[in-house]
Formats: structure tokens, C-alpha cells, sequence
């Protein structure tokens, strides 16, 4: 019989991995949105596994609003990538300095 | 014998490790493709967990739209991943002690310790005729209808928000002026010449 606490740490391993992804991969903002959206999947089944040993909907009712931000989040970071690409011909987060910060 | 701990443990294995090859993998095509199996292997744990319309639309909306876009985008740009690789020996060693550490961390707290089968227990088993999707439909456009609405208009806003974002006006494209189409008159147009009839 599979416990909460699999599915929970399931998810932890899958946060952990994709927060050592962000620090790898940290020129590269493609594979950095990747690792973000691998993140709100981890936190996806820590809500669905909660929702299913509890027998609450609630929390798939979040899931699925979860699902629907992180969509939009990522069109509107695709989209500021294609801008940045078409006039900076780069996306290496290192040239990202022209706001001298 | 339960074949369901063992398709569990197959399903993480395959998620695990993709999600590993996300984050490491040269080409960021090939992390797209990777980031696909690992969201597919996601949406069969979750049918495992009985949230079967989360994990069709995970699959339909994930699989079938984002992941699309990011391998559309990623293959559109034409970017060299060499400079960008840089680094990665660098901070190897302190993003998996980092990513350890936290992963220890959670574990310890979500752990069989607190959240095992003699703490939380069993979940409820249902019938044959459950249905996830109807229990889904009938909470959210009850109790939840207006997040509902709100989750829409969010929707709308990244469309126009993203087609602002990427739109660009060229100036020797040549465009209708679709106001100045709808308000002409008759006389902008029509001109009435008087002249002798010809014999």
C-alpha cells in the first residue's frame, strides 16, 4: 500500500531536482522556465496526494487553477523571451545588464 | 499481489530521472523533449491517485500546448548553448549540496514519520461509478464559480498580453485602416460631374 508520505517526498525529490536545475543552468533562461515549471509540478502532487488521502476536492480545484497560471506564465515568458531574443540577439542571462542593477 | 506499489515506483524511477536529464542535457531541445516524458509520467501517478480529469488536462494543456509553444520557441531561436553551459562543473558541487540539503530538509517533515500510513491512513475507496470529473464540475462551477471566472480572465489577459509582447509593426507593411473604411461617406467618394448629353 503507497502512503502519503511516498507521494510527498516524491514531490520533494522532484522540487529538490529541479531547484539544483536553476542553479546549473543559470545562463540559460529556456532550461531556468523548464526547472520553474518542473517546480509547480512538484508542488501539483503534494496537492493532488493531499486531495486523495484526505478526500477533499479543494485541492484538485487548486491544481487546476495552479495549471491554469502556470500557463499564462509561461506564454507571457516565452513571449518576453522572443522580444529580448529580437533585439538583444542573445538570451544568455549574463548579457541581461542593461539596467546596470 | 498489488500491482499498484509497483507501478508507482516505476512511474517515479521515470520521472526522476527525466526530470534529471531536464537539468542537464546539452541541447534545450532535448530538455523540452524530456520535460514532455516527465509530464506524462506525472499525469500517470496522478490516474494512480484517482485525479484522472488533473491528469488528462495535464497531458492536454501541458503536453499538448506549453510544451509545444517552449519546443516552437527554442527551435524558432537560433541560440548557441555553448557560452551558456559555462559554469555548470562551477556550481555543481553547491547546487546538489544545496538541493540535497533541502531535499533532507522535507523529507524529514514529510516523511512516514508524520505523514505514514498509521498517521494519515487508507484513502477512501470508491465505487465503480465514481466519477472525478463530475465531483470536479459540480464543486467548481458551484462553490468555486467565481476563481473561476477569475482563472478566464487571466487567461485573456496573458493572450493579449503575450500578442502585445511579440507584435511588431513594420513600416513598409501595408495595413487597412479599418476606421477610416467604416467612416466614409458618399460624398468622399462619389463625385457628380454635369455635362452636355453626346449626340
Amino acid at each position: 500500500m503507497i502512503a502519503l508520505s511516498d507521494y510527498l517526498i516524491l514531490g520533494a525529490i522532484l522540487f529538490s531536482i529541479s531547484l539544483a536545475g536553476i542553479f546549473l543552468n543559470r545562463k540559460n533562461i529556456i532550461i531556468l522556465l523548464m526547472a520553474v515549471e518542473l517546480m509547480l509540478l512538484a508542488v501539483n502532487i503534494n496537492f493532488i496526494a493531499f486531495s486523495h488521502y484526505l478526500s477533499d476536492t479543494a485541492g484538485q480545484i487548486f491544481v487546476f487553477f495552479i495549471l491554469t497560471v502556470a500557463a499564462a506564465e509561461a506564454a507571457i515568458g516565452l513571449a518576453i523571451l522572443i522580444v529580448l531574443f529580437r533585439n538583444k540577439r542573445t538570451i544568455n542571462v549574463t548579457n541581461m545588464d542593461s539596467l546596470k542593477g | 499481489m498489488n500491482i499498484e506499489p509497483i507501478l508507482f515506483y516505476v512511474f517515479s524511477a521515470i520521472l526522476v530521472l527525466s526530470s534529471c536529464a531536464v537539468i542537464t542535457v546539452r541541447s534545450p531541445v532535448h530538455a523540452a523533449l524530456f520535460l514532455v516524458l516527465a509530464f506524462f509520467t506525472c499525469a500517470a501517478i496522478w490516474m494512480l491517485m484517482e485525479a484522472e480529469f488533473l491528469s488528462i488536462v495535464l497531458v492536454l494543456v501541458y503536453v499538448g500546448a506549453v510544451m509545444v509553444l517552449f519546443l516552437f520557441v527554442v527551435m524558432m531561436l537560433d541560440v548557441n548553448v555553448e557560452p551558456m553551459r559555462e559554469g555548470f562543473i562551477q556550481y555543481l558541487p553547491v547546487g546538489i549540496a544545496v538541493a540535497v540539503i533541502i531535499l533532507l530538509e522535507m523529507a524529514f517533515i514529510v516523511g512516514p514519520r508524520f505523514f505514514g500510513l498509521d498517521q494519515v491512513g487508507a484513502p477512501a475507496a470508491h465505487g465503480a461509478d465514481y466519477s472525478n470529473t463530475k465531483e470536479l464540475g459540480e464543486i467548481l462551477y458551484t462553490v468555486y464559480a467565481y476563481p473561476f471566472e477569475i482563472a478566464a480572465t487571466i487567461l485573456l489577459i496573458a493572450i493579449v498580453a503575450a500578442i502585445t509582447l511579440t507584435m511588431r509593426r513594420r513600416p513598409d507593411t501595408k495595413y487597412q485602416k479599418t476606421a477610416e473604411q467604416v467612416m466614409v461617406r458618399r460624398d468622399d467618394r462619389v463625385r457628380i460631374v454635369k455635362m452636355d448629353a453626346e449626340n
